[in-house]
């Protein structure tokens, strides 16, 4: 059965919700954090409930009706969305005024809105969708997860689409702690000039991305999502190389046949090691870009990679952002998106032309 | 494909009234609840808030499984109930299989997190980093996917209430679409203050012990614990020394779509949660000899569950009872739990009832059980866990 992404819904720290071009006006940001370009949200949202809502649902929320709207459905059958970090702010509210408060005189709505399962849950209220709703929260495969889980309902027949999400959040306390681990570059750096030299660091990231996913092919589907994989803490880059080299076969694929590779190379030193190596290796001489100069690092960062790769198949057209390089096909037919997130969560993705 | 039959090969738990399966199987069957005063949680609620706590500290629990009790609390229950699972399913030669991990849980690592965030509100450069490093949800499940040497397909569902009958169900799909052939899944959750202060705020929480699917009904107690299954395809139960005695036959995702919190007036999730699982499994209502309920015990849950009920098994309703009035809530650990206790209702004949039931619901046709009956002939069993973002799903049981 072939899958097709129908529709999308992107917020992210580059213009790319609404009308927007296609990258076309890159946003640079300087520091170590990129924070989402928010849209007015009084178009998806009753203003009232704008007020109650924290970022993060606000930024699902309208993602997955901007989603919906373009695939013109009201109601997706089912809907799967993933987030490694959940609702960081309104945990982090009730968190600090239980303890400021000594459990006393509490409010409820922060500890309402602080599950994980918060925006999925607002998107089912908002069009009324009584099917199937689950939510993955597992570290850097949580948006693979729940994208797997939307390919399986599509290939069970248990639905004929699927809307599925990637989304996290940065908060002030979420990126101090952060950057107390070292994820962080501790020099304020261009996103545009991520990938200069050689650094220890990233810079911190943000987004929310749906999808509609459907088995039914339609002319103005973005193109078709022929595969998924995960693979979890790799031995060594022979191992990471074998896991590759097997989901090219199952696809029944040669790595020659890749018109483009999207990686999740994200300027930290070490980690970029495995792209630098797979660079020589499979992925030799074919055209490579990365994505995440353009949204920063974050555990659920290969849904915008799929938007990406989305738009770059139905416009035909690679960004001028991503300063492609090496053997360019002239027809983007075939997208391999490779993401690691500190060498323990890899992912691959096959997207291809409809 | 999608009918091919997964087995139950085996199964761990661990809860306020047990430390494994066999010893919450012996609570149940003694009728002694889990319930009490907090020895282990500190908060300013103590004295006003029962709690269902599994009855080890930390330091024990570390030192049964040879970790540093800096590790949170989450992942230790976790831990023990899916080591217990996999080696109550004795399967040879593991390694040879694609064995896959996937757990559930509500807050991941919160317990340490409250502590972190102690230091760090006063200050962002304090609090130590080992106590927050945990907090993710996912990061939980790894730390025993690691424990337990799985590493195939490794993941975590988050659902609140329904967390782990999601993980249990996503576990078998896999099975049946052939990416795994083993599946430790299940769930786990530690009692938390943040947790513990969230549903003082919503004002659902039962100062006595809780009375699920009474009239008089006050709210839930909170509990915490984890319970695991092994799951495992036709060809894998092939070769086991102990033949499995069930196999997941139905199961079940819907969504109320009604409230953030609240269920609807007529059970409209946990109806179609019920009604699915039942045309998946390709049973008739009648099939059912055991409905092992949500039954939380607040007001909203039970009438909105019990309408369901009706709904679905009216005028023949089977024996039905909420085991949570002896573990309490144990929330994102529920479902795995629940599971355990419904293989454990086939494999020993028993129906455990419903503790401190005195009067029944004046809406509900139907009273769930109030004694343990012993011999029953216990072919399929219901398992209902609903929760909040209106996240309901339902699970079925069948003998072999």
């Amino acid at each position: 059965m072939k899958l097709y992404i129908r529709a999308t819904g992107n917020i992210s720290p580059q213009i790319t919700f609404g009308h927007a071009g296609f990258l076309t006006e890159p946003v640079e940001h300087s520091g170590n954090r990129l924070n989402c370009a928010e849209p007015d949200y009084k178009a998806f949202i009753d203003v009232k409930q704008i007020r109650r809502m924290s970022r993060i649902i606000k930024m699902g929320v309208a993602a997955a009706m901007e989603c919906l709207q373009e695939a013109g459905l009201e109601t997706p059958d089912a809907i799967v969305t993933g987030t490694a970090y959940g609702c960081l702010e309104d945990t982090g509210v009730f968190l600090s005024k239980m303890i400021t408060q000594h459990e006393e005189l509490l409010a409820p709505t922060a500890f309402i809105q602080s599950t994980h399962n918060t925006v999925g849950a607002q998107i089912a209220l908002m069009v009324h969708c009584n099917g199937y709703n689950n939510v993955f929260v597992h570290r850097g495969f949580s948006f693979e997860s729940a994208l797997l889980d939307a390919m399986l309902l599509l290939k069970e027949g248990e639905a004929n689409n699927v809307l599925v999400g990637g989304l996290d959040e940065t908060t002030d306390a979420s990126h101090a702690i952060l950057t107390r681990f070292g994820l962080y570059r501790r020099e304020p750096v261009s996103n545009f000039k991520l990938f200069e030299g050689s650094s220890k660091g990233t810079i911190a990231g943000e987004g929310a991305a749906f999808f509609l996913l459907t088995n039914q092919s339609s002319p103005g589907n973005y193109a078709q999502l022929d595969g998924l994989f995960t693979f979890y803490k790799p031995a060594d880059i022979k191992e990471t190389e074998a896991y590759i080299f097997s989901f090219l076969s199952i696809q029944s694929i040669l790595p020659a046949d890749i018109d483009l590779v999207i990686t999740g190379r994200n300027g930290d030193a070490k980690g970029d090691g495995v792209y630098d190596i797979l660079g020589q290796s499979v992925f030799n001489n074919i055209c490579t870009v990365n994505y995440k100069n353009l949204c920063g690092e974050y555990p659920t960062s290969v849904s915008f990679a799929l938007w990406l790769a989305g738009n770059i198949i139905k416009s035909g057209t690679v960004p001028g952002v991503l300063a492609a390089n090496g053997n360019k096909a002239k027809k983007i037919k075939k997208i391999l998106i490779y993401n690691h997130l500190q060498n323990i969560h890899h992912s691959l993705l096959l997207v291809s032309a409809c | 494909m999608m009918n091919a039959p997964v087995f139950i090969a085996g199964v761990g738990a661990i809860s306020a009234i047990g430390n494994n399966a066999a010893e919450c199987l012996h609570s149940l069957e003694k009728e002694q609840a889990g319930m009490g005063g907090m020895e282990y949680l500190d908060s300013v609620h103590a004295k006003a808030l029962p709690v269902a706590e599994v009855k080890l500290d930390n330091e024990t629990l570390a030192h049964c499984l040879g970790l540093s009790a800096v590790v949170s609390r989450t992942a230790m229950l976790s831990m023990m109930a899916a080591k217990e699972a996999l080696e109550n399913a004795g399967i040879p030669d593991l390694a040879k299989h694609r064995t896959g991990f996937i757990s559930a849980n509500t807050v991941g690592g919160m317990d340490r997190t409250e502590q972190f965030f102690n230091n760090f509100l006063m200050d962002h450069k304090k609090g130590k980093l080992r106590d927050v490093v945990h907090h993710e949800c996912g990061y939980i499940t790894e730390l025993v996917a690691d424990h337990l040497g799985i590493r195939n397909y490794i993941t975590t569902i988050s659902t609140a209430c329904s967390s782990s009958a999601n993980s249990i169900f996503y576990g078998a799909r896999l099975i049946r679409n052939k990416t795994l052939d083993v599946v430790v899944a299940g769930g786990t959750d530690a009692l938390t203050k943040f947790t513990l202060n969230g549903f003082n705020t919503l004002m659902i929480l039962d100062h006595e012990f809780c009375r699920p699917f009474d009239e008089n009904r006050k709210g839930l107690n909170l509990g915490e614990g984890a319970g695991y299954v092994v799951l495992v395809s036709e060809e894998v139960a092939g070769g086991l020394k102990n033949t499995p005695c069930c196999k997941l036959s139905g199961y079940c995702n819907a969504n109320d779509a009604y409230h953030q919190t609240a269920s609807s007036p007529d059970g409209t999730g946990s109806f179609l949660a019920m009604k699915g699982a039942l045309d998946r499994s390709g049973l008739k209502p009648s099939d059912i000899d055991y409905i092992n309920l949500h039954g939380t015990g607040t007001q909203n849950n039970d009438i909105a569950e019990g309408t369901a009920v009706k709904r679905l098994f009216d005028p023949l309703y089977p024996k039905m009872s909420s085991t949570k009035s002896f573990t309490g809530h144990t929330l994102g650990a529920s479902g795995g739990l629940e599971a355990v206790f419904s293989v454990l209702a086939i494999r020993e004949k028993l129906i455990y009832p419903n503790l401190r039931l005195q009067t029944p619901m004046k809406e509900l046709p139907f009273v769930p059980e109030t004694s343990l009956i012993k011999n029953a002939n216990v072919r399929n069993v219901l398992s209902n866990s609903f929760g909040f973002g209106g996240n309901c799903s339902s699970l079925i049981f069948s003998k072999i």
